[in-house]
């Protein structure tokens, strides 16, 4: 569901369904934090509406790549936050015994 | 010449330089300021001015970035800033790369009991806390009774406010073990049975507990309304409103592990006589449909409280201070002479009342309340369906399967 210009794909609006905040301001986050990223944001055109809309512009890179890997980030970091905690709750465990 | 020979020497000062640079510096004051703008690390006092770009945010920044400050009127600097690019005029980069996440990010558990948890989670920006807590009240799925069939109820509450009622009962099953049912017919995958009959004898009104709902692993036993019409000649099995291939107890992990609801939950009262007949089905769903789903009682987080002491606060003032403190943040210390300091104790429980700053611009200047952004207490209450440690790992994992279905949309 990408709505960009047909000529320039470096700037985008990304419409996803039954996705509401939790994913696009994550997803927000991890678009701003990539240097290639100019501008991004997000909204809900209507609040009964299953669906968000992604904007990115970027500085010369295809905005859907910069897209794709800005959710690669956050699984990576969802990934990493998933064996930090379960290492912590481990320790945790044990410390109590 | 010497203006500048005395500031460079309080730069050398403040900054800790090497023993034999600040007797250069001080010792021999004429000699050093005319020979430094041209020397070999001479021009390195320049980078050591207070405005000029090294890579690092200076210290007032640096403290709106990571904190917010609570006022008496209102809190400061309480957005996050996310921009890569938000300090590049200041030569800092402000982009996040995932080996300086992993290196910072840190989780401590306080209390860990069967269905409530308190951990904190250090180094994450509160876009992803706040979807972890988002998930956990409405994407992690439990199993809630969804449809009731009632034969018979003659207490006084009504069919729906019965329904309602039971829907809202924990059911205490792992929901890993049970599929969405969706518009399939109930099967003993997606459906669990639960039936209740009571039924009071005249003079002994009492009431009924959720106790009473018993699991019937077989499934429905009320007969579908076309099955009971149609001549009992066939010898087949008769159709029921489930459609279970097999007893829910053979399945290896139920086999010797029942399923229950939580205990004690009042349903409903009877009077002397009255009676209820039911049968209450549950299958999986998610907190976003109704609560019923939700698999906490509550998920929240809050900012770590910083409570500093910006003057000595002593005798009446410091009595006093310890007063104003609803939580006990702030203790008293003796200083000898019969003298007494506040000293803040406990700023962990600090529930940002702001009660310690009110009362005048002097209690302003004398402590200051300050958050960090990156710092967050995250509490879990189960409701049973799943420990909590494991319902956070499961609403992470759920914010990994919705970034990666967007990458398959994508590709
Ligand atoms: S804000 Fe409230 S809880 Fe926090 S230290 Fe001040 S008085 Fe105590």
């Amino acid at each position: 569901m990408e709505h960009g210009s047909f000529s320039d794909h470096t700037k985008s609006t990304f419409s996803l369904t039954d996705e509401d905040h939790t994913l696009a301001n994550a997803v927000r986050f991890s678009l701003n934090q990539d240097p290639r990223v100019t501008f991004s944001g997000y909204s809900i055109p209507h609040p009964s509406d299953n669906k968000v809309n992604i904007r990115i512009q970027t500085t010369g890179d295809l905005a859907a790549d910069v897209l794709k890997d800005a959710c690669q980030d956050l699984m990576l970091m969802c990934q990493h936050v998933r064996s930090t905690f379960d290492k912590a709750v481990v320790d945790f465990k044990m410390s109590e015994r | 010449m010497a203006g500048r020979g005395v500031k460079q020497q309080t730069m050398s000062e403040s900054t800790l330089e090497t023993e034999t640079e600040t007797e250069t510096e001080t010792g021999t004051e004429s000699e050093s300021s005319s020979v430094d703008p041209k020397g070999g690390g001479g021009l390195r006092w320049l980078e050591k001015l207070s405005d000029v770009p090294m890579g690092k945010l200076p210290p007032h920044l640096e403290f709106q970035r990571t904190h917010v400050e609570c006022k008496a009127d209102a809190p400061l600097h309480t957005d996050t800033i996310q921009y890569s690019g938000a300090y590049a005029s200041l030569g800092v980069d402000n982009s996040v790369r995932m080996d300086s996440f992993c290196d910072n990010f840190r989780v401590e558990v306080m209390r860990l009991t069967e269905d409530d948890m308190e951990f904190d989670m250090i180094g994450i920006d509160p876009a992803l806390a706040n979807a972890f807590r988002r998930i956990l009240i409405s994407e992690v799925p439990t199993m809630a009774i969804e449809r009731v069939l009632i034969a018979n109820n003659t207490s006084v509450v009504q069919d729906e406010v019965l329904a309602h009622r039971l829907g809202l009962i924990p059911i205490n099953v792992d929901p890993r073990l049970f599929e969405f049912a969706g518009n399939n017919t109930p099967n003993e995958k997606n459906t669990i049975v639960f039936k209740l009959h009571v039924r009071r004898k005249p003079n002994e009104p009492s009431s009924v507990k959720s106790n009473e709902l018993i699991w019937s692993p077989k499934g429905s036993e009320f007969l579908l309304a076309s099955e009971d019409s149609k001549s009992a000649d066939t010898s087949s099995k008769p159709r029921t409103y489930t459609s279970f291939t097999c007893r829910q107890d053979s399945l290896p992990e139920f086999s010797n592990n029942a399923i229950k609801v939580m205990e004690n939950i009042l349903i409903a009262k009877l009077g002397p006589g009255q009676e209820i007949e039911l049968e209450a089905h549950a299958v999986k769903g998610i907190g976003k449909t109704h609560a019923k789903w939700s698999p906490v009682a509550t998920a929240w987080y809050r900012m770590l409280p910083e409570v500093v002491l910006l003057q000595e606060v002593e005798d009446e003032a410091a009595e006093e201070l310890k007063a104003k403190c609803p939580v006990g943040v702030f203790d008293i210390e003796d200083i000898g002479k019969g003298r007494k300091r506040a000293t803040v104790a406990r700023p962990r429980g600090c529930t940002l009342c702001r009660e310690c700053i009110r009362g005048g611009q002097q209690w302003e200047d004398r402590v200051s309340l300050r958050r960090r952004k990156n710092h967050f207490i995250f509490n879990i209450e189960s409701t049973g369906a799943l420990p909590p440690e494991v319902l956070f790992t499961e609403a992470v994992k759920i914010l990994e399967d919705k970034c990666e279905r967007v990458i398959a949309d994508l590709s």
